[in-house]
């Protein structure tokens, strides 16, 4: 049962007033994750919140696995304080990451926000290959910069307050990047995680110009492995011959990764 | 002394029957909680299992209720599904020949929007290998508001039952909906239309809103609650049937874990199904299973079908 282990807590550290970055070394053996694929965290014993949450894979590391996460809830808010040594069970790593791209691809990657975790690693396996676009709120929720720069081909920053870098968002700088690379779209892929509005309009952007576009989807999650199938989202429907044109898929199992090609807004 | 080592002896005999349905142990999975079983064989011997419950089927793939479907309550959680499903054909051809694998009875869950709808499914189900037992669902919460009388209207319940009784041999067991003013008197309206054993309690209906939005925090408004916040109530009612009706009882509703279990077979239970707790721990099941053994030695149980309705006692 290498999906669900134990793992220690090595470090919880603060990034800023509500993201921590949670360093866990595991206690079993654990399957090896993919860019792009997540885990379901234990935050406590009792039964109050009763769920696990749901966290991207952010860094393998030596020791185990890290995770850069929001405190925006009861489960974060217990996760945040829980401190060196504490032993916590995990189930994963879980779901289909982002593809393997071919050799001559050029990646662009998108983080909206705490989006960030999840394409972290995929910048990483992209190893100076990736244009990367990264936009948060303020200059603050901004993290990694410096290791971000170093992993990417070009790093582009924004804020929607200006506060660090370009004032504005991902999907702005997705555009301009196509407008300055029109003549040469043709192995751009794209690769995204953020909030759902940003993938929606990027969306419309790789559409239009016909790019070829994975996007990491998020939705409320109780089991992590396909079995309460609470978490589905709409996909066009690839059974020929259906009336219908979406089927509801399960973004813990089918996902979270979809070819932006097949996902219903 | 003598007591000590005559405890260390004894092997406990966890096996238990409903109906006709010889079960090795008495912890089952609860229907939408473990979908199709192979979604938890990574994670234990589901031969380890008393039953296997697959998620609630119907004739025709049901695409479920638009997300979010869940929300997490105090000690509990919100779902509202709707049943999607992928039909009874796929579940025969796709999932069942995997199921057969294992030396565990697998409980087919069903339901339909009719009494015909009812029947037909039953008669698509009977006679299938690898198919020991039905449960038939008359008390989803999720569904339209009509629905709702086949698992609250006595007369409905009597026709439905009646219905899917006259179509299949198999052991035939109801699922009890809580959300009704007198479960006791449902619970003998299934008996008496020829349940072998009843299934309690599906989920309580409930609602949650998001106080920024003002809106409801389910899509479909309106959800099922599960988890531990509903064992108290479970316990009830299942104390409540046990005293009305002859058949065996399957307890269900915010089991977490051995003690839980137990609690459900004092009550009256002479099997239970873990549901909510395979999500948060995917072992839930099996750890029960240990856990009753364990108990068994313990208190010098010989047999855990002794236990049932030990609470009512004296």
């Amino acid at each position: 049962m290498s999906r669900y282990f134990r793992a220690e807590i090595s470090a919880n550290i603060p990034l800023n007033d509500n993201h921590n970055l949670l360093s866990l070394t595991n206690l079993d053996p654990m399957d090896e994750p993919e860019p792009g694929q997540f885990y379901m965290v234990e935050v406590n014993q009792g039964y109050d919140p009763l769920l696990k949450r749901a966290f991207s894979l952010f860094r393998r590391t030596a020791e185990g696995i890290q995770i850069l996460y929001r405190i925006q809830g009861k489960g974060t808010a217990i996760l945040r304080n829980l401190k060196e040594g504490a032993v916590i069970r995990i189930l994963g790593p879980l779901g289909n990451g982002y593809p393997a791209a071919p050799e001559e691809a050029i990646p662009v990657i998108l983080a909206g926000g705490i989006g960030i975790a999840s394409v972290f690693p995929l910048i990483e396996r992209f190893a100076g290959k990736a244009y990367v676009l990264y936009g948060a709120r303020t200059g603050g929720d901004l993290f990694m910069i410096d290791e971000l720069r170093g992993l990417s081909k070009e790093l582009h920053l924004c804020t929607d307050d200006g506060s660090c870098s370009e004032k504005g968002n991902v999907v702005g700088l997705l555009h301009s990047l196509c407008a300055s690379r029109s003549s040469c779209l043709d192995h751009v892929k794209v690769y995204a995680c953020g909030p759902k509005v940003m993938l929606r309009e990027a969306a419309k952007v790789v559409s239009s110009n016909c790019i070829k576009a994975w996007f990491s989807l998020e939705e409320h999650m109780a089991c992590g492995i396909g079995a309460c199938l609470g978490c589905v989202t709409k996909i066009k429907s690839a059974r020929p011959g259906e009336e219908q044109a979406f089927e509801y898929q399960r973004v813990c199992k089918e996902g979270p990764v979809f070819d932006a090609e097949d996902i219903v807004w | 002394m003598q007591r000590i080592s005559s405890g260390r002896d004894m092997t406990p005999n966890l096996e238990v029957t409903i109906g006709s349905l010889r079960l090795k142990n008495p912890v089952m999975t609860a229907s939408g909680t473990f979908g199709y079983g192979e979604e938890y064989a990574e994670f234990m011997d589901l031969n380890a299992l008393g039953a296997i419950v697959v998620k609630g089927l119907s004739l025709k793939p049901k695409e479920g209720n638009p997300p979010p479907r869940i929300v997490e309550t105090a000690s509990g959680m919100l779902n509202s599904i709707g049943l999607q499903n992928i039909g009874i054909e796929r579940f025969i051809h796709d999932k069942l020949p995997f199921l057969r694998r294992f030396d565990t009875p697998v409980v087919v869950n069903f339901f339909g929007d009719s009494v015909d709808e009812y029947a037909a499914a039953t008669a698509r189900l009977d006679g299938i290998d690898g198919i020991h037992a039905l449960e038939m669902n008359i008390s989803c919460p999720n569904k339209q508001a009509g629905w709702a009388v086949f698992g609250t209207d006595p007369k409905v319940t009597c026709e439905v039952v009646g219905a899917v009784r006259k179509r299949t041999s198999l052991p035939l067991i109801v699922k009890l909906s809580p959300n009704v003013t007198d479960i006791a008197l449902m619970a003998r309206v299934a008996e008496d239309s020829g349940a072998d054993a009843l299934s309690l309690i599906n989920t309580l209906t409930g609602m949650a809103i998001d106080i920024r939005t003002r809106r409801p925090k389910l899509a479909n408004i309106r959800g099922g609650l599960s988890g531990p916040a509903i064992k108290p109530v479970a316990i009830r009612m299942i104390y409540d049937v046990f005293r009305a009706v002859k058949i065996p009882i399957i307890g269900m509703g915010g089991i977490m874990n051995a003690g839980d279990a137990l609690e459900f077979m004092m009550a009256g239970a002479s099997a239970v199904a873990v549901g909510t707790a395979n999500f948060i721990n995917p072992r839930t099941a099996v750890e029960v299973v240990a856990g009753l053994a364990t108990f068994m030695e313990r208190e010098q149980v010989k047999e855990i079908r002794s236990l049932t309705g030990a609470a009512h006692a004296g």
